[in-house]
């Protein structure tokens, strides 16, 4: 048994049909006991005040981001060398997703940022790389929906989103030459990972998961009707044919 | 494929403005800049780098559209598809023909434009070298996403907003490479980037574009 | 007969082809239309001095059909055998640069398929004395000429061709079943769609309305997707939709 029968629509429809209900209140429990957990019993530090506690949104929010485009890379790949069509349309179903992620990890940056540096924005490498990440997704997106033949499209799409990749990085290092260049040794961005404490740490990780589980939910309700729209457009052609 | 570089300059230079309407619309960018944020020297100065790699960015945007767009459409695109040159060489001719319309005439013409927005005496040389190493990087990105979206109706739009992202990088250490020659510091990350990021682009880019041309004629 | 023909070609340092057998073939072919099969269980052989005319009602797929054996797009099914760099296409659009000459279009495509001399060619065309004229002031009819001529440069035995006559007048036409005989001659072949009688006695017709894609006579479903490659692995999306 190999994980590329998966490809197959019929077995992804059924096992994914099966596996839904589940991630579903996987994803609801996590997310409420990491959410609760973070917002209501948690206490505020004392350096930030309360304003902490938006980074239970924005951290996963920001992880999920990155690994969703890390997801449409690998999905990309597999269907330019496997073509498998389940696989691209799993990328389609993602992007959406993972652009909101960014918007989120965006906007819950500004709330928290602002308190905190006494702006909405500024122009950090970790910021900015965010900012050119959410223009990828915007273009990915834009050129899934130009394209009426959705091979072509899956097609198109997964050069892009391979070019996009390393352009991506290289942005990232790019940014952050760029920021050094302008603000000495200056970062604003927190290590987070270091610095944080246990008492903040455990429910951020139970949120992680959430908006992990999340995603799959996300992506599995949506490649579902992505397929499902592929049969509705075969059985128009099919029309078309008699 | 040396054929296909000269017919395409030849189109360039017979529909009249091939070369210099870029120029003009960069010289329109650098003109604008001041009312826009003052005539104080000194601030000109600063932005200089930034707002001349910008201005090179966008003439280089305007005639992106046009490198596939009139092969589509007379049927050319799909002779040179099956002619005996590979694609690969197609769009690295197309883009090498986009640069010496664009790029070229940009980088030769851009000290000029140095001089009105106050550029630092010392900054010259490295304005030039920048625009000469960074504007073929631009073609190539540029050809990558006039590929993409030639079978589109309304595609210019997009190919901006596909292209411009990918722009990034060069502008970033195109205008760095200015920036720190202006100011006598050692420019040596930032020009071995520049050469690192557009002979990877040459090097590869074309491959994708290639893919994408032959998706879009099927 | 075909030894002599052969001679010919070599002295005039035309590549040539030895082989009196097959030089195009398909094979079951279904050929695809945006994601939908248009023409089905298609198989023809063409041999070096044939001409195949396709005939069949618009919309059928005959350029569909010819693009695919061109090698534009993947066929949905089925195999295409011509020795590779054997075949010139020919569409509708004829490519040309209107800011161009004759000569100069002309003389792009020869240097394109490997420089060679455009004067026969046309001479052929009978475009001899509009070789300076910019492409912009020719009718339509010698444009087609001119984009006909493109042939003869290119030196392939095998003219791929989608509605060659479209704007030619009586006399041109002649002109043109003439080079297409010359071409035959040399050892070529040719495969075209038209709809008049070029009065090519030797050319067979295939009529492709028989061949017209149903579901009732085993094409494939569409399956949504764009042209199929026919490498879809262990990826079952047609046989699920």
């Amino acid at each position: 048994m190999s994980i590329w029968e998966y490809a197959n629509p019929v077995k992804f429809m059924k096992t994914s049909g099966k596996l839904l209900p589940f991630v579903t209140v996987a994803t609801a429990v996590t997310l409420a006991i990491g959410l609760i957990w973070g917002f209501s019993f948690t206490p505020a530090a004392d350096n930030f005040g309360s304003s902490v506690k938006v980074i239970y949104v924005h951290v996963p929010a920001a992880m999920m981001a990155i690994n969703i485009w890390v997801m449409m890379l690998v999905a990309s790949l597999i269907w330019i060398v496997r073509r498998h069509h389940v696989s691209a349309l799993a990328a389609k179903a993602a992007a959406p997703v993972g652009m909101v992620m960014t918007v989120i990890a965006l906007i819950t940056g500004a709330v928290w940022g602002q308190p905190m540096w006494g702006t909405w924005w500024e122009w950090d490498p970790r910021l900015t790389s965010f900012l050119i990440l959410f223009l990828f997704y915007i273009g990915y997106m834009a050129l899934w929906s130009a394209i009426d033949d959705p091979d072509t499209a899956a097609d198109l799409t997964g050069v892009l989103c391979l070019v996009g990749s390393v352009f991506a990085l290289l942005s990232r290092y790019a940014v952050n030459f760029w920021n050094q260049g302008l603000h000495q040794g200056a970062t604003l961005s927190l290590d987070k990972e270091q610095h944080i404490a246990n008492v903040y740490w455990v429910p951020l990780v139970i949120t992680m998961v959430g908006f992990g589980l999340l995603f799959v939910t996300l992506v599995l309700v949506r490649t579902r009707t992505e397929i499902r729209m592929r049969r509705l457009r075969a059985l128009q052609l099919r029309e078309r044919m008699q | 494929m040396i054929a296909l570089l000269i017919r395409d300059l030849r189109l360039a230079v017979r529909a009249g403005g091939g070369f210099g309407l870029g120029l003009a619309f960069f010289l329109i960018v650098v003109t604008l800049v001041p009312f826009g944020v003052g005539p104080q020297g000194d601030i000109l100065a600063r932005i200089a780098p930034g707002v001349l790699w910008l201005g090179a960015l966008l003439a280089c945007l305007l005639s992106l559209d046009r490198i596939f767009a009139l092969d589509f459409e007379d049927g050319s695109l799909d002779l040179l598809a099956t002619a005996p040159i590979p694609m690969e060489g197609v769009v690295t001719m197309k883009a090498l023909a986009h640069w010496v319309t664009t790029g070229l005439p940009l980088v030769v013409a851009a000290p000029v434009f140095g001089v009105l927005l106050h550029l630092d005496m010392q900054a010259y040389r490295w304005l030039v070298i920048s625009l000469l190493i960074g504007t073929p990087a631009l073609s190539v990105l540029g050809t990558f996403g006039a590929a993409l979206t030639v079978g589109l109706k309304r595609g210019g739009l997009l190919l901006s907003l596909l292209v411009l992202p990918l722009y990034i990088p060069t502008l970033i250490f195109g205008a760095e490479l200015i920036r720190r020659g202006a100011q006598g510091m050692s420019v040596q990350t930032p020009l071995m980037m520049l050469v690192g990021i557009t002979a990877a682009v040459i090097a590869l880019v074309p491959f994708a574009s290639a893919a994408a041309i032959r998706v879009n004629l099927r | 007969m075909v030894a002599t023909r052969i001679c010919d070609l070599s002295q005039r340092g035309v590549i040539h082809y030895t082989s009196p057998m097959t030089i195009l073939s398909a094979e079951n072919l279904t050929v695809a239309r945006g994601g939908v099969p248009v023409l089905h269980g298609l198989s023809f052989s063409l041999a070096a001095g044939q001409v195949l005319v396709l005939r069949g009602p618009n919309g059928l797929g005959k350029t569909t059909l010819l693009r695919t054996v061109a090698g534009l797009q993947p066929a949905m099914a089925g195999k295409i055998h011509a020795p590779e760099d054997s075949i010139a296409y020919a569409a509708h659009a004829d490519g040309l640069k209107s800011m161009l000459s004759v000569v100069e279009n002309l003389s792009f495509w020869a240097a394109t398929y490997g420089g060679s001399d455009i004067a026969p060619a046309l001479l052929q065309m009978n475009l001899t004395g509009l070789a300076q004229r910019p492409a912009a002031t020719l009718s339509a009819g010698q444009k087609r000429r001119l984009g006909l001529a493109r042939l003869l440069v290119t030196r392939r035995p095998v003219w791929v061709l989608d509605e060659p006559t479209v704007s030619l007048d009586t006399e041109s036409v002649a002109l043109f079943a003439q080079t297409v005989r010359a071409h035959l001659a040399q050892g070529g072949a040719a495969l075209m769609a038209t709809h008049i009688d070029l009065g090519l006695t030797e050319a067979r017709v295939l009529d492709l309305s028989a061949y017209r894609a149903s579901l009732h006579n085993g094409a494939a479903d569409p399956s949504g997707f764009g042209a199929g490659r026919g490498d879809h692995g262990d990826d079952d999306f047609g046989a699920f939709l």
